[in-house]
């Protein structure tokens, strides 16, 4: 009997030796620096034989026959209709004289790195695609549809412009920006619908598995290669295409693209993949 | 307007390997829209690659083609700087044509 008392109280005294020695962070204090590092880590352990940036690449960097097809469709890439098209409609000028260019730093040129990026003025976060329409508006012109068509053909050629640029996504010392970048985490990590999938569940756990006849694309540097033209939409859809989709495939109800969620989600995404360069526009089978 | 076709052709010698990525929305004509309502058939029926007058590759083609398709293939006889014509005609009657020069 007091021997075993002995027992509990040397055990007791060990988990409280243990908790005095951790370190004064407690553990849900959000830390992106830390997350990052883990989130890379943790793909360039699972793929040990790829470089960093072929993590841009997808699924094609997952299966052999897959890199070789797409070698062989990215000397005539699906996407260059979409790219010359947005070229173009960078080019031409509003109503009103204004360009595209003058609602962005370096005249919009190279910038698809730095976005998305948190607003201090307006405590948010804001999208690329966001900020397209936001100059839309502000030149007197509608809006256009986030998913598809147009948008699609903007990005891919704000993409284009950027390639290789490494992804540059910055938390200002901010709690609000903090807590979108915590939020963002957050959905990417639950699970929903009538699947029960959660985001991790395809693309931390499986990626390179096959889902039916898909390979997965790995989350770290999903967002580098967007918008995409995807051969299952026949065209080109940006990245609240894929939200979306991902949540319908799922059986969940997705939310309205552009949604404070979504955008949480990208800003997170974006910023565990800093450091790994644009690879957008991209294919995907 | 610019085309809706993209051609690249290139000579290795004596083989020629064209590629040619052609912009269509190639419409069934078996899918509905948003509304329920049947969007009608529009797809290209013929495209034509001609070399010095005379047809090398032709295609028929009908709605089971998929959107802005996608064609290989390669002939003999031609020589780099020559050029190769490439037409389509849809069933609407419309058509495109452009010329490339092969490299």
């Amino acid at each position: 009997m007091i021997m075993r008392l002995a027992i509990s109280f040397v055990s007791a005294a060990l988990v409280l030796a243990a908790l005095a020695a951790q370190p004064a962070i407690a553990a849900d204090t959000p830390n992106p620096v830390a997350d990052a590092k883990a989130f890379q880590k943790f793909f360039t352990n699972k793929f040990p034989q790829l470089k960093p940036e072929d993590f841009a690449n997808g699924p094609y960097s997952m299966n052999e026959d897959l890199h070789r097809q797409w070698e062989e469709k990215e000397q005539f890439p699906p996407y260059e209709f979409a790219l010359e098209t947005g070229k173009q409609m960078f080019a031409t000028p509003f109503k009103n004289g204004k360009t595209y260019g003058d609602c962005f730093p370096n005249q919009g040129i190279g910038i698809r790195q730095d976005y998305p990026y948190f607003d201090e003025r307006e405590g948010k976060v804001i999208t690329l695609e966001l900020a397209l329409n936001r100059c839309r508006e502000a030149n007197g012109e509608l809006p256009f549809s986030y998913v598809k068509d147009e948008m699609a053909s903007l990005t891919a050629y704000m993409a284009f412009t950027s390639r290789g640029k490494p992804f540059d996504i910055k938390i200002p010392d901010d709690p609000r920006a903090l807590e979108a970048y915590q939020k963002g985490k957050e959905y990417f990590y639950t699970r929903r619908g009538q699947l029960n999938f959660s985001c991790a569940t395809c693309h931390v756990q499986e990626p390179g598995e096959r889902i039916r006849a898909e390979i997965l694309a790995p989350a770290l540097g999903i967002l580098n290669a967007m918008p995409i033209y995807r051969s299952e939409w026949s065209g080109m859809g940006t990245i609240s295409r894929r939200f979306t989709t991902c949540n319908s495939q799922i059986r969940g109800v997705p939310l309205s693209p552009q949604d404070e969620e979504y955008r949480d989600l990208e800003y997170y995404l974006s910023y565990v993949s800093n450091g790994l360069p644009i690879s957008g526009p991209g294919a995907r089978p | 307007m610019t085309s809706t076709i993209r051609v690249r052709a290139t000579s290795n010698g004596d083989i020629t390997e064209v590629q040619a990525l052609v912009q269509h929305p190639m419409d069934s004509g078996f899918v509905k829209d948003a509304k329920g309502e049947i969007i009608p058939p529009h797809f290209i029926q013929q495209l034509t690659f001609e070399y010095d007058g005379k047809a090398v590759f032709v295609a028929d083609w009908g709605a089971a083609v998929s959107k802005d398709p996608y064609v290989k293939f390669s002939f003999k006889g031609a020589k780099k700087g020559d050029d190769l014509k490439i037409g389509w005609v849809d069933n609407k009657g419309a058509t495109d044509t452009t010329t490339a020069k092969i490299q």
